[in-house]
């Protein structure tokens, strides 16, 4: 094990160079659904147990299951009607299990990055072979299902090896959302290639806020509307970005999704905001301050 | 260490669930259900009777909401017993005032050690659900098949005989399930199972010896969720039931009739100075329109009756 992978710099939030995002944004916001599959009965990894209780763990896998039978469809209803076009963060194998929900999310013209096989398999104590399987598996699976070629990352249930963004880099990603110590993207120090940190979030994350903050449908919208404020007036010496991470089986609850709906209206109500997806903002990114910001950082370097 | 050379085989990669217990299915998708007198929400109140034994067992692991301390935990045991003492009595005064029927779920070992519960559980005109026999006798994934078989037809029998009711319905302790319990309990002649926080709607369990239906009694809009495990307050619990609430009968308009299920603890919701709360929710859901309050079995047999329907 190593102190630090040194996956990227120290780069002090101040004085960067000035992001400014199309039509002059200052916050550019994508949403990012995970649209997941738990194994019932998965193969043990030594790291970490799947299922809390021996299995078939019911009581949890049915509160995931939830969110393909009936949460998504309920979010993706809020989401059209505020026309936001999702990121999926997307548990792969559900193109086979689900192909109705791939559908749903293709014809809105979504787009898809992976989030591993299922969030039941864990990339700890894979070797090389194995992680590169996942990406490949990753890349053909959605390349065939839906004519995308993925160039995000989330790892499956955020699990990963020393070697992760390397390989993420040699298979030409563009982004991972991997990485929480920014709202703004980064270079990442890879090998070869050229990858950045797309903000994403594990505070505003409703699985977080609801299940490890424990807080109100009101206290998520609050938390949301406040992140986004401050992000907004960041935004205008340097344009940050907000990712909106959500689980349908937590946000897409009937006592929930009133609340969600109150952020997108808030949220879109907005000037100055750029509501695109990942790749979008990847891509606009490397074009025009990928160079710029990796000279800053190099410049500032250690001082 | 490495990863086995199989860790990446999916054996169960194909379209539908990763299992045989029940299919794959779209809510939004089904065909609209009506319930009676028109109504869009049919409103479910269950309340859940158990009992923790003092000596608990902690393998394969505790239900929650029992014994907590080293034993003897008196506090956490006669604070349960304080909900089927007091705490029922103060929730079944406020149903009674609002006119609602409701489902206990009661282990039947507390129906033996109580029998009063099972007499009012009749006069009420409630339904009874077999919660299993008591929150220390799990049912999970491992465990022996014939034991298993015992502790569902002890758990049915016992309340059948006691009640004189069907009993119809089936709760696991701790909704935790074997492989075999769906089987098991469709051979004891139960019709629908609440361990299944899967969907909103009823919908097809399916075991060797036949199927059977799964009911959404929900493990979100509980006191227990939102009051014991989130520390939401009493208020916060009220927003969202009616959140809860608005947002079914919305979707009841373009998909059919939906079930707004609530789940209560005696000695959570019946404590003094919480059950006037349980009083305002339900007097807000009561004076909504087109909301038909029932039992477990009686929404599923009108779900099934509208199935059937042209």
């Amino acid at each position: 094990m190593k102190s630090d992978l040194e996956l990227y710099d120290y780069w002090p939030y101040e004085n960067r160079p000035k992001i400014v995002w199309p039509n002059g944004a200052r916050v550019a916001l994508w949403v990012a659904p995970n649209i997941e599959f738990y194994e019932i009965n998965p193969p043990a990894n030594p790291q970490r147990a799947a299922w809390s209780r021996p299995h078939p763990d019911v009581l949890t896998y049915a509160s995931r299951d939830y969110g393909n039978r009936a949460g998504h469809w309920r979010l993706m209803d809020v989401m059209d009607k505020y026309k936001i076009r999702g990121s999926v963060s997307l548990n792969v194998a559900l193109i086979d299990h689900h192909p109705e929900i791939i559908e749903a999310c293709t014809e809105r013209n979504w787009e898809f990055f992976s989030h591993g096989i299922y969030n039941t398999r864990y990339s700890y104590e894979m070797d090389e072979a194995q992680e590169r399987a996942v990406m490949e598996d990753s890349i053909d699976s959605v390349l065939k299902a839906t004519g995308q070629r993925i160039a995000g990352y989330l790892a499956p249930a955020l699990t990963h090896t020393e070697r992760t963004m390397d390989l993420l880099a040699e298979y030409g990603f563009l982004y991972t959302c991997d990485l929480f110590h920014d709202d703004q993207p980064q270079p990442v120090n890879v090998k070869r290639g050229k990858l950045i940190s797309m903000p994403y979030s594990l505070e505003i994350n409703d699985i977080i806020v609801y299940n490890s903050y424990l807080a109100t449908p009101r206290r998520y919208c609050q938390m949301i509307k406040d992140q986004f404020d401050q992000l907004y007036a960041e935004g205008a010496e340097s344009g940050t970005v907000m990712c909106l991470p959500l689980h349908a089986y937590a946000v897409g609850h009937p006592h929930r999704i009133a609340a969600f709906e109150e952020t997108l209206d808030y949220i879109s109500g907005k000037e100055g905001v750029w509501i695109t997806t990942a790749r979008e903002i990847a891509e606009y990114y490397m074009e025009n301050y990928y160079e710029t910001c990796h000279a800053d950082i190099q410049a500032r370097k250690g001082k | 260490m490495a990863l086995p050379k199989d860790y990446l085989d999916y054996p169960e990669r194909h379209q539908g669930m990763d299992h045989g217990l029940y299919d794959w299915s779209i809510l939004p998708r089904r065909k609209p259900v009506t319930w009676p007198h028109g109504a869009r929400i049919a409103l479910w109140i269950s309340t859940n009777l158990e009992f923790f034994p003092l000596d608990q067992p902690a393998k394969p692991f505790k239900a929650p909401g029992g014994m907590v301390t080293p034993y003897p935990d008196l506090r956490h045991f006669t604070t349960r017993d304080y909900g089927n003492r007091l705490g029922i009595q103060r929730i079944w005064r406020v149903l009674s005032r609002h006119k609602i029927k409701s489902s206990a779920v009661i282990n039947s070992k507390l129906a033996e050690r109580y029998p009063y519960l099972v007499r009012k559980i009749n006069e009420r005109g409630d339904e009874i659900i077999a919660g299993g026999v008591d929150m220390g006798k799990l049912h999970y994934g491992g465990m022996d098949d014939a034991t298993e078989a015992d502790l569902v037809t002890e758990s049915v029998n016992t309340l059948r005989r006691m009640s004189g009711q069907a009993v119809r319905g089936w709760m696991s302790p701790g909704k935790s399930e074997s492989w075999n319990t769906l089987t098991h309990l469709k051979r004891a002649g139960i019709e629908y199972c609440c361990d299944w926080g899967n969907d909103d709607m009823p919908f097809p369990l399916k075991t060797s010896a036949g199927n059977l239906w799964a009911m959404p009694h929900t493990s979100e809009i509980s006191d227990r969720k939102i009051i014991v495990e989130n520390h939401h307050t009493e208020d916060e619990f009220i927003e969202q039931i009616k959140d809860q609430f608005n947002a079914l009968y919305n979707e009841s308009q373009k998909y059919g009739g939906r079930i707004l299920s609530i789940s209560l603890i005696p000695h959570v919701m019946g404590m003094h100075y919480r059950v006037k709360y349980l009083d305002q929710a339900l007097a807000w859901i009561m004076s909504q329109k087109d909301v038909w309050a029932a039992t477990g079995s009686e929404i599923l047999d009108a779900f099934n009756a509208s199935a059937k329907s042209p």
